[in-house]
């Protein structure tokens, strides 16, 4: 189980995973994982672990 | 012909002598001068904010009237040399620096290192996550207040200011995309350019709750 924007969820076992089966858009989010902001380029590398609190911001257009 | 001396102490007379000298002293940054942009650097400028950088390489179209801070006479100007001109007219005693370009990965940390506090003000989605994600990994003195979702005449009260950790916070109702059914205007996009002002005057007089 881990946090997903606050809200608790069935845990991925990488966050490339957790970005492609919600279908979040790479160059729309920003991603923080326990507090910590996500590089761009680490997307890939990053492994989910039991209990991680995850956020993903979305941006829509306007302004 | 009104006297620096006489506007300090009109300011002062409204906002008290403690909050002007904070905000006197106060370097923001503003990137993107569109109808979010040119509402927050109106407000700040007319809170005092002693120095606003604006950035944004775009010039003014006729189809910006409809929201965003500028005139007729505006046109075909630059918005920097536009908003800059157009905040001297009510507020001549803070400085306004400019950027006339566009913002990149590779050039933001150089533009916006400096200040304590950048407003996000792009219209792309992919502009807004790019800087955001740009100034929160190489920019680490710097807090980042954006926006996203205030198209349309929703409910003004689905705009909320939310701080998603210390350095970021993001203003509108999240949703709220620009579309062909949807177009931005001027209310809802002051209401979430109040809220990111707002925001800006809160943390310089150290409230970093929303």
């Amino acid at each position: 189980m881990i946090y997903l924007n606050g809200k608790e969820h069935t845990a991925y076992a990488t966050l490339t995973e957790l970005l492609d089966k919600n279908d979040y858009k790479r160059t729309r989010i920003a991603v923080e994982i326990n507090g910590r902001i996500i590089k761009r380029s680490d997307y890939d590398q990053i492994e989910i672990h039991d209990g991680d609190r995850i956020e993903v911001v979305s941006f829509v257009g306007g302004g | 012909m009104i006297t620096h001396n006489a506007y300090e102490k009109a300011l002062i007379s409204r906002h008290g002598k403690k909050v002007h000298d904070i905000l006197k002293n106060a370097d923001i940054a503003i990137a993107g001068l569109g109808g979010l942009g040119s509402n927050i650097a109106i407000f700040l400028a007319r809170s005092g904010v002693g120095h606003l950088h604006i950035v944004d390489f775009d010039k003014v179209d006729i189809t910006n009237l409809n929201r965003q801070q500028y005139d007729i006479d505006d046109i075909g100007k630059l918005k920097t040399i536009a908003l800059a001109t157009h905040i001297k007219h009510f507020n001549p005693f803070i400085k306004v620096t400019y950027d006339s370009i566009m913002v990149t990965e590779r050039n933001a940390p150089k533009i916006f290192s400096n200040y304590p506090i950048v407003c996000e003000a792009f219209d792309k989605a992919e502009n807004k996550a790019m800087l955001v994600n740009t100034l929160l990994t190489e920019c680490s003195n710097t807090k980042i207040i954006s926006a996203s979702g205030m198209a349309g005449f929703e409910s003004s009260n689905m705009i909320q200011t939310r701080k998603v950790n210390d350095r970021f916070y993001i203003c509108g109702d999240t949703q709220s995309e620009i579309s062909k059914n949807t177009a931005l205007m001027a209310p809802r996009v002051a209401l979430c350019a109040a809220h990111q002002a707002n925001m800006v005057l809160r943390i310089l007089t150290g409230n970093e709750e929303i």
